[in-house]
């Protein structure tokens, strides 16, 4: 009985945004659910910068809301059903763990549009949305294996996920690359936002000798840990991670990756107003500006910089695949056999990767 | 000059009325800080107290109070025991966590069974008794060897946040997942689910919340243990004379505050949250705390207080994407409610003395 109400209000109210549009009065409404503060300079923050570019691009066109810091469970089920009875045209929900809300509320919403990123499930109303964030591993990897000096990378990880795990075997093939002696150590920080954890990781792995932090978590605590480090006589250089974490260049931050959101969410918001909008599946990279690398500053080397950012042009001009044979898994079978470039899905494909490469000491936590 | 002078008896008056004067004077300083931050502060309020009970979606709001305010009821009526008698049970959320754990390994180990009348009551057993025992541990330890109870409990928690993480990669992974972390999903099976009305917001936890305050009602009205747990905080030697067993109390407090929090942690992971991830756990046994002294250590205040810091909840979302208030105020907003009500219980034991008492 509620819940034929709830449908039928629903219901309602997309008929209503509908014949708004139509009219091309009422501006269409965007909504953005952010699994960290916009003031965490990394992750949310870059997301937040696409609504942004959003409202300034489409003006009175469209009206953007957000809810920031909301978890990955009913919370945020509650809150993406909150936005679309409010009247959301379109909703994007970023981060992975949202995956099941998404899904859940947009079958109750069959005219609200939804779109998840770094998921794998589709619906009819629910497009999914990542980055290929590994190719802007690989480049950092490329550098950290050159520039480290006690052959050790701290990695501070998030969550076992396959883009995590991408991106950990993306870094490590590449410096391992140039640099055979390389470890890698490995902390799981089970979260994607919490400052004092990620500083506390960073000083661990400090500690244990790693001189590159390279980070998956969403602040810039592991920044100020290094650059802490590095007043009390350290060298120790980290990259920035989602957003570009200026701040802390020319050292300890060499290069970021930057994820860039705005062109795909002016795109998917302009596809609304044109009623154009279909469920779609996108995994963009460097090719589209979708996955940027921050300036590489006069911290590293002019020769590695120079490499690295041949590496960069190749991969953006698709000449390159950071994931190319010959490449074992950590067990020691083959992955990629030699020239072989890794499927995006299917089994052993990337968008279910979930096992090392071979040489990193670590297991994938169970 | 103005002095505190201590009252001979704590006032009946103050604690009655310091909540109700807390949650005014949260209202009076938040609309001060939605006015600081640019917003108009009634309409403010009037989105965070009165839009989720009376505004346009209340059909949908108002059922999500009983899921948000559900586990809130449990684990603060369970810890109101102890409080009471002087015993200090920081680790709900790590109960709750056991807790859910449990009730999902049942679950997930007798998957695809579809014998409710087996799997469901067995779920709710283990899942009490996952709890009961996570508590137990601190509680043995008191008894035993006098540690602390508060530094023990509260470090389990995250024990029970690294066991959580391990299992949603490990052994309860679901199978069927792609490799992805997380189990499957307990509230679509019709054997396991707790949900009775999804659309309505019934699930057993709801259920169990109502009967828990119902319990807890009488045991501290009418049964001797009640009187036990009272004299024990009140005066611990009196306890001690009447024959009070301070080691059976310790035990009992935090054994029924583990298996309370494990049974909210149950039904909260076969129903709202549905599935062992690594977050599940956001925070109730945390803010249970706050439930609890808010509702002065009475079932039917933890009832008022549950449904009030879920509304907080509840509109803090509604207000944040309605009016953009940054989720910060949202929570500064929330603290503000345990800060008055810390400041405001002073008065229940002291009074406020003007003129001067005497030449200094």
């Amino acid at each position: 009985m509620l819940r034929r109400t709830l449908l039928a209000s629903a219901a309602a109210v997309a008929g209503l945004s509908g014949l708004a549009m139509a009219d091309g009065h009422e501006p269409v409404k965007v909504g953005f659910v952010y699994v960290g503060p916009i003031g965490d300079g990394g992750w949310t923050y870059e997301h937040h910068q696409g609504l942004l570019a959003v409202q300034e691009e489409f003006g009175d066109a469209v009206e953007t809301v957000f809810v920031e810091s909301v978890p990955e469970g009913p919370d945020a089920e509650r809150v993406m059903t909150q936005m679309a009875l409010e009247g959301a045209d379109l909703i994007f929900t970023t981060s992975f763990g949202y995956m099941d809300p998404t899904i859940n509320v947009a079958a109750q919403f069959p005219d609200v549009r939804f779109e998840h990123a770094t998921g794998y499930k589709q619906a009819d109303n629910v497009s999914v949305y990542s980055a290929r964030f590994y190719e802007g591993r690989a480049v950092q990897g490329h550098i950290a294996g050159q520039m480290t000096e006690s052959n050790i990378v701290g990695y501070i990880a998030s969550f076992p996920i396959p883009e995590v795990i991408r991106g950990i075997n993306a870094a490590y093939i590449h410096a391992k690359e140039v640099n055979p002696d390389v470890e890698f150590k490995i902390i799981w920080a089970y979260t994607w936002f919490d400052p004092a954890k990620e500083a506390e990781a960073a000083n661990t792995l400090i500690e244990q000798g790693a001189d590159i932090i390279l980070q998956h978590t969403d602040s810039t605590a592991p920044q100020a840990a290094a650059e802490a480090a590095n007043e009390a006589g350290a060298t120790v250089y980290t990259f920035g991670q989602a957003s570009d974490m200026i701040e802390f260049a020319p050292a300890p931050r060499v290069s970021s990756i930057i994820d860039n959101w705005a062109p795909y969410y002016i795109e998917r918001t302009q596809a609304v107003i044109d009623g154009s909008w279909e469920s779609v599946s996108t995994w963009d990279g460097m090719d589209t500006g979708m996955v940027e690398i921050g300036e590489i500053t006069d911290a590293v080397p002019a020769d590695v910089k120079a490499s690295a950012e041949a590496m960069i042009a190749a991969i953006t001009a698709g000449e390159y695949h950071p994931f190319t044979g010959p490449i074992n898994k950590q067990d020691g079978s083959v992955w990629l056999a030699e020239g072989e470039t890794a499927a995006d899905y299917g089994d052993n494909g990337l968008a279910g990767l979930n096992f090392y490469v071979e040489g990193l000491t670590a297991e994938v936590p169970q | 000059m103005i002095t505190l002078e201590k009252r001979p008896q704590p006032s009946q008056v103050w604690s009655m009325a310091s909540p109700l004067v807390a949650v005014l004077l949260t209202m009076i300083a938040g609309a001060g800080l939605f006015a600081a931050l640019g917003q108009d502060p009634i309409e403010a309020l009037a989105k965070i107290f009165w839009e989720p009970l009376f505004g346009e979606f209340s059909f949908f709001y108002r059922p999500q109070l009983l899921i948000k305010g559900a586990p809130l009821v449990l684990i603060a009526i369970g810890l109101s025991l102890g409080f009471r008698a002087g015993i200090w049970n920081i680790g709900a959320e790590g109960q709750y966590i056991i807790g859910a754990l449990s009730g999902a390994a049942v679950a997930l180990a007798l998957y695809p069974s579809e014998a409710r009348w087996l799997v469901f009551p067995l779920m709710v057993i283990a899942g009490a008794f996952g709890g009961f025992a996570w508590a137990m541990i601190p509680g043995i330890l008191r008894v035993k060897f006098k540690t602390n109870e508060i530094l023990v409990s509260l470090m389990l928690v995250y024990v029970a946040e690294q066991l959580l993480a391990s299992m949603a990669l490990g052994a309860m992974r679901n199978p069927d997942g792609q490799g992805f972390p997380g189990s499957r999903n307990m509230a679509q099976m019709d054997a396991a689910t707790s949900w009775i009305n999804q659309s309505a917001g019934m699930h057993w936890g709801v259920v169990a919340a109502f009967i828990a305050v119902i319990f807890a009602y009488v045991l501290l009205a009418r049964h001797v243990l009640g009187f036990q747990i009272k004299l024990a905080g009140q005066a611990p030697r009196a306890a001690a004379f009447s024959g009070t067993n301070p080691a059976r109390l310790i035990l009992f407090c935090l054994g029924t505050s583990g298996a309370l929090a494990g049974m909210a942690g149950m039904f909260e992971i076969s129903g709202p949250s549905g599935i062992v991830s690594i977050d599940f756990n956001v925070g109730y046994g945390f803010t249970a705390i706050i439930v609890a002294f808010l509702g002065r250590l009475h079932p039917v205040g933890i009832l008022l207080a549950a449904g009030l810091m879920a509304l907080t909840y509840i509109g803090g979302d509604v207000a944040q994407s309605s009016l953009g208030l940054p989720g910060a105020a949202i929570q500064v907003f929330q603290g503000m409610l345990l800060f008055f009500l810390l400041a405001v219980d002073v008065l229940t034991n002291y009074r406020f003395r003007f003129g001067t008492k005497g030449v200094a």
